[in-house]
């Protein structure tokens, strides 16, 4: 019997075309990227059918859930701007360091007595530091009030603009907590407000 | 890459050749860079972004005196804990609540219906209907976004949300819902 004999091939594809491919998908994702951060509260957003995207630019962000309320607003040169009137409402000064450092902490939740030792732990404590959320009454000198209003006040001297403020809930909690939230920016005037919701599709 | 060619000088006065090298580079490395990057970025981003359901409330601040509006045509909506709901038409006691739950064949529908009715039953152009939702201490915020959610599917023209009276917590808590 005589051995068929099968003629080799070079194993070399022309990669051409893949390259193509892979290089179209990269600048894409590039494009399209906005980085994932970290948020210290992890709430589970309740789904609805409304399809407006929620903007990612002169907005603070009110994550409620578990209990706590967290506060967190876009933008490094409105931190900055937003501690500095803090500092001066309740009489701590913080150093151009701290500044810095708070203008890259997207979402926090402590009072205004352990700011500055939150703000100078190291990033992977800062994790791990146990966040009571920011104190909340409804009067009109708790903490979260001062917290929105001075950002409001920040937003619109740096940018000109008014600030929108979202309501980010998780879907167990509870309605009295974020009720108190909504009355706090009633008693600001604030109307109009979003509710940051996932997509579900309509039934 | 860089390489001296030193083929070319051999003889002299002959005509200078460079040698013609292929024009085809391998481009498995490149390749598998793109996809490493890909992955990473993939990784690296959030896919599906936030929506955010944009939401009007009256003005606290302002004293101004409120329209007054006939009680057939306001619709209450007691909200109360897992995800029960319970609605009547008008006063408060009056009639008896109806349970209702969320869903396609659910409140959506009541919404519907009674938007029509009292549309029919009304006369001129201000006949819609006029949505009070009320949710309990006992509710969820889950619930609370849901019949936002069902009011803007219904085209609810107007709605608000109140704060729930004692009167309707104990309809509520008759009911088992509170």
């Amino acid at each position: 019997m005589s051995r068929i004999k099968i003629p080799r091939k070079s194993t070399a594809i022309d990669m051409t075309a893949m390259c193509d491919v892979a290089f179209l998908l990269l600048t894409f994702f590039i494009l399209t990227a906005k980085l994932r951060q970290e948020d210290p509260l992890q709430v589970d957003t309740p789904a609805a059918t409304t399809k407006v995207l929620f903007p990612d630019i002169d907005v603070a962000t009110l994550t409620v859930g578990k209990g706590k309320i967290f506060f967190g607003v876009e933008g490094t040169d409105v931190r900055q701007e937003l501690l500095d009137a803090m500092g001066k409402k309740y009489n701590q000064t913080f150093t151009p360091d701290e500044k810095k450092k708070f203008s890259t902490i997207p979402s926090f939740g402590v009072p205004m007595a352990q700011l500055k030792q939150f703000i100078n732990l190291r990033e992977e404590d800062r994790k791990k530091f146990v966040q009571p959320g920011i104190p909340v009454d409804t009067t009109n000198t708790s903490e979260l009030f001062n917290w929105i209003h001075e950002a409001r006040v920040a937003d619109a001297t740096l940018r000109n603009k008014s600030l929108r403020i979202a309501i980010k809930g998780d879907s167990r909690q509870e309605y009295p907590e974020v009720k108190k939230v909504i009355d706090i920016l009633q008693k600001q005037a604030i109307n109009k407000f979003s509710l940051i919701t996932s997509l579900k599709d309509s039934k | 890459m860089a390489e001296l060619d030193t083929s070319g000088g051999g003889k002299k006065g002959g005509k200078i050749r460079s040698k013609k090298a292929s024009t085809r580079i391998d481009l498995t490395a490149m390749v598998d860079l793109a996809f490493l990057l890909i992955t990473f970025f993939i990784m690296a981003t959030t896919l599906a972004k936030p929506k955010a359901m944009d939401t009007f409330w009256p003005d606290k601040t302002k004293k101004e005196a409120q329209l007054p509006v006939p009680e057939s045509r306001t619709m209450t909506v007691l909200l109360g804990n897992n995800s029960s709901i319970e609605w009547y038409i008008g006063a408060p006691g009056k009639s008896a609540p109806t349970i209702d739950n969320f869903g396609k064949s659910g409140i959506r529908k009541t919404f519907i219906e009674k938007n029509k009715e009292i549309e029919a039953s009304h006369a001129g152009p201000n006949n819609f209907m006029i949505v009070l939702v009320k949710p309990s201490d006992k509710s969820t915020y889950k619930d609370f976004v849901s019949i936002l959610d069902e009011i803007n599917i219904a085209g609810i023209k107007s709605y608000g949300v109140v704060d729930i009276l004692p009167v309707e917590v104990a309809l509520l808590k008759k009911d088992g819902h509170y």
